[in-house]
Order: C-alpha cells, then sequence, then structure tokens
C-alpha cells in the first residue's frame, strides 16, 4: 500500500466498549474520546485493563461491545488503510536483535510503503541518535538505545494515533527525559497520543489529561494535586483502598518511587 | 513487484537474514535430521544390506521430524519480541506475512532436504536419484503440503503457553496424508522395477493437496490472528 492511501482523522471516539475474555471481563462500558493534540494518561492497576484498551484502540483487538471509532469510521470499516496511522510501541520494542538498527527500520518503512525509504531511514536513525551504530546489531545496543530506534520505527510512518504502553520503563533519567521531549513535539505536531504508564511522577505536568483504569472501568481523575495524589484519591474512591495503603507503604520505604508495587 | 508479493518477499529476505545471523533453526533442524537418519540407519543396514522399503519412510520421518522442530520456531522471533503486534499493525494484507514464514521455512527446510536425501541415499543405497525430477516433485509438494498447514498451526499457537506440545498434536493428524503421499510416492520410485505411474498420482494428489491447504491458510490467517 502506497503510504498516500491514508484514513486520517482528528478524533478517536470509544463508546461504551466491553472486552471479555472468555468468562473474564477485561473491560467494562468504557467510553473515552481522544483529540489530536493530546496526551492522555491511561493509569491503573496491572490487569485493570489498559493494555486491552491499547489493543482496541490499536484495532488490533475487536470489543466485545461498543464501538471504538477513528474519525467517523470504525476499525472494521477502515481496514488497512486505518493501521497506517496507527503507531504501538510497546514495552516489548518489536525490533528484531538479529538485524541491525537500519535493517529493522527499512523492513518496518518497506511494509508501510513508504516513499524514499531510505532517507527516512536515515533521518529516523538521526533523530534516535544512532547514526553511528546504525549498522550495529540490535542485539549489542543498551535498554535506552532500544528504545530509541523503537520510538523511530512506530514514528517511521507519521502516524496520527500513537499509542505507548508503559515506556518508560527500565530508562534512564536522560533517556526518560529525551522521550517526555518527543512526546512534546509529537503533540505540538497534533497527534493523539495515549500512554499507558505506571510513572506517574514522570509523566506529571505532560498529560492533558489522566484517566484511571479500574477493574475494567474507567474513571477521570480529579484535577487537586499532583498526579500521584489524584491517582491515589481516585483509586480510593473505586473501593481499592487496600491497594492505595500499599502504595502509600511502598512511597513511605523507598523515597520518591515511580512505580506502584506489582501485584 | 505486486503489493503482496513485496510484503511476502520482505518477510522472507527478513527471516532469511535473521537465520543468517542466528542459524539457529538451521543447526538444530539440519543435527535433528541428520541424527534421526543415522540412528534409523545402525537398525535398518545389517552387513552393509539395507532392509527392503526402508528409505522411503525413512526420509519422510526425517523431513516431518525436523520440520516439526522448525515450524515451532516459526513464530517465535516475533513472539519473543512483539514483532508480531508490528507486522500485524503493518497496513499490508496479512495473507502475505504468511506467506513470507511460508516460503522463508520452505527454503530452509529445502536445505535439510539436500542433506538429508544425500545420507539416505549412501547410508541405506536407495536408488533416489534414478528419477531425480519426480523425487525432486515430491519433495517440494509434499515439503509445501506439510509446511502450508504447519505454519498457520504455528501462528495459531502463537500465543499459547503449551505451543510446543500442542503443534504436532494438531500437524500430524491433518498432515499423515501428505507424510504417506511422499513415501508411497517415492517407494514406488526405488523399488527394483519403479512404477512412474504410482509415483505421478502421487505427485497429483500431493498437488491436489497443497492447493486446497494453500488457499485454506491463506483465507484463515487473518482471522486467526485477529483477537
Amino acid at each position: 500500500m502506497a503510504a498516500s492511501e491514508t484514513s486520517d482523522f482528528e478524533q478517536v471516539t470509544v463508546s461504551d466498549v466491553s472486552r471479555s475474555y472468555g468468562r473474564r471481563r477485561a473491560l467494562a462500558h468504557v467510553s473515552l474520546t481522544c483529540s489530536a493534540g493530546q496526551i492522555i494518561g491511561l493509569l491503573g492497576p496491572n490487569g485493570a485493563g489498559k493494555s486491552t484498551l491499547l489493543g482496541l484502540l490499536s484495532t488490533l483487538t475487536e470489543p466485545s461491545g461498543g464501538k471504538v471509532r477513528f474519525g467517523d469510521r470504525t476499525a472494521r470499516q477502515a481496514g488497512a488503510a486505518l493501521r497506517a496511522q496507527v503507531g504501538f510501541l510497546s514495552h516489548d520494542l518489536q525490533l528484531y536483535p538479529e538485524l541491525s538498527a537500519r535493517e529493522n527500520l527499512e523492513f518496518f518503512a518497506g511494509l508501510y510503503g513508504l516513499d524514499n525509504p531510505a532517507d527516512r531511514v536515515l533521518k529516523a536513525l538521526t533523530s534516535a541518535g544512532l547514526g553511528d551504530r546504525a549498522d550495529d546489531v540490535v542485539e549489542g545496543f543498551s535498554r535506552g538505545m532500544r528504545q530509541r530506534l523503537a520510538l523511530e520505527r512506530t514514528l517511521l510512518h507519521s502516524p496520527r494515533l500513537v499509542l505507548f504502553d508503559e515506556p518508560f520503563t527500565g530508562l534512564d533519567e536522560a533517556s526518560s527525559d529525551a522521550l517526555l521531549g518527543r512526546l512534546g513535539d509529537l503533540r505540538a505536531a497534533r497527534r493523539i497520543i495515549v500512554l499507558a504508564t505506571h510513572d506517574l511522577d514522570v509523566v506529571d505536568g505532560l498529560l492533558d489529561r489522566a484517566v484511571l483504569l479500574q477493574r475494567g472501568r474507567l474513571r477521570e481523575l480529579g484535577s487537586e494535586g499532583t498526579l500521584r495524589e489524584r491517582y491515589r484519591a481516585t483509586l480510593a474512591e473505586g473501593g481499592d483502598a487496600g491497594r492505595v495503603a500499599r502504595l502509600e507503604a511502598s512511597v513511605a520505604g523507598a523515597s520518591g518511587p515511580s512505580r506502584e508495587p506489582r501485584q | 513487484m505486486n503489493g503482496f508479493f513485496r510484503v511476502a518477499w520482505l518477510v522472507m529476505r527478513k527471516d532469511l537474514r535473521v537465520e543468517s545471523r542466528s542459524r539457529e533453526m538451521l543447526f538444530t533442524t539440519l543435527f535433528f535430521a541428520v541424527s534421526c537418519v543415522l540412528v534409523f540407519s545402525f537398525s535398518f543396514v545389517r552387513g552393509g544390506q539395507a532392509v527392503d522399503g526402508a528409505a522411503p519412510g525413512i526420509l519422510w520421518i526425517a523431513i516431518a521430524f525436523s520440520g516439526t522442530l522448525a515450524l515451532g520456531r516459526a513464530f517465535e522471533r516475533e513472539r519473543q519480541h512483539d514483532a508480531l503486534r508490528g507486522l500485524m499493525l503493518a497496513p499490508v494484507d496479512r495473507p502475505a506475512i504468511y506467506l513470507g514464514k511460508l516460503f522463508g521455512l520452505l527454503l530452509l527446510l529445502a536445505a535439510v532436504e539436500a542433506v538429508v536425501v544425500v545420507m539416505v541415499a549412501f547410508l541405506f543405497q536407495a536408488p533416489l536419484f534414478r528419477h531425480g525430477w519426480m523425487l525432486l516433485a515430491l519433495l517440494v509438494l509434499g515439503t509445501i503440503g506439510f509446511a502450508s498447514v504447519g505454519t498457520l498451526f504455528s501462528a495459531m499457537l502463537v500465543r499459547t503457553t503449551s505451543r510446543a506440545v500442542l503443534l504436532p498434536i494438531l500437524l500430524y493428524p491433518v498432515t499423515i496424508p501428505v507424510l504417506i503421499m511422499g513415501v508411497s510416492g517415492t517407494a514406488a520410485l526405488v523399488q527394483p522395477e519403479p512404477d512412474l505411474a504410482m509415483a505421478r498420482l502421487w505427485i497429483t494428489l500431493l498437488m491436489f493437496f497443497d492447493v486446497v491447504f494453500l488457499v485454506l491458510a491463506l483465507w484463515t490467517f487473518e482471522p486467526v490472528m485477529t483477537e
């Protein structure tokens, strides 16, 4: 498919969406609107349904009930052209370690049928700060280098909707700052950005809007206080007092942890 | 190049490039196939004389067992680093991804078969090259039939935890006809009086099987991979 055959949109609307896996309901009647130029934080404990919601937004998962609309069309209506407008950076970086940085990007540029792939790949490598390591295999890269490369792979085709699943995991401060800067650039470029994260302190101040997924249900975070305080308050409202207590204990135990304890 | 085949080519080239660096699948598959033939040769060759009719069965057992090993690894690289999600998100005809994976596997199995056929011919004194083109047709068609089903099942099982156990359980009942056709066709070629008409019949049946299974696999790949 040529890159020009796109299906652009300014808004993604999740309307009363539910998703079940067998008898387990991962999402229940979730509604959410994401607009261009916004960064939406998808927060919540492990197993709350964040990855499921990202899967639905990425078009790779179909809802059991309700609709996800990209502009005025559903994924089924828009088909492959819509996928050209979606970028997804998951915690696993979707790279082939045996291939070089250039080969990884060239492979995906080929799949997306991009014009001038060599130029785009070169630009992406430069943007990732990997110009001098372009022909080294990814296996030998640090986590931060891989993350930068994966981010460029995600953005190679200039998607409208960019989804991030735990993008800050394993990054040092410099890499986190670089990623934050890049997210700000994407917002300025009027992309729709949805970010699932546990790193509340890192993204505090970045998000235009934060929502909490709790046992498959979506709740808007309040507006008073820091992101962590709002997160705790909303979690407690949802009846997760035990989880909040554990969270507070972890904060007391280690100064400024950015993660909620794993279950 | 047509978009569909361009994507298949890209996927196949990527797989071969990865394999050329890791050589993980080639070495394990080849080692297994060679070991299989060697072990059988100790049992079926006595005093330098091979048991009659053993060679075709051993040849196809080696191909099937080592092929199962390769099929089990076919989508492993995509699974390990979530690269499958990257592939499935690309705005391409998804069956082209299947075809690319299948082509890559066929080339790998062809390399293994080249070694195994020579070994079987040598160790079992089987006149495998007497009707070389017909043997080649049997091997190519048999491998396509076996791998086309196997690649689809491998993709289906990529998200399951017990995929290593489930793959042979699903694969063999469906591909037993291919193996029987392969063995019977090869036996018809290597018997003292080659039965070429019978070999042609098995080749025709294999072609029929391949067409049916390739079409079914291409048709079902997308729904199978969509959650």
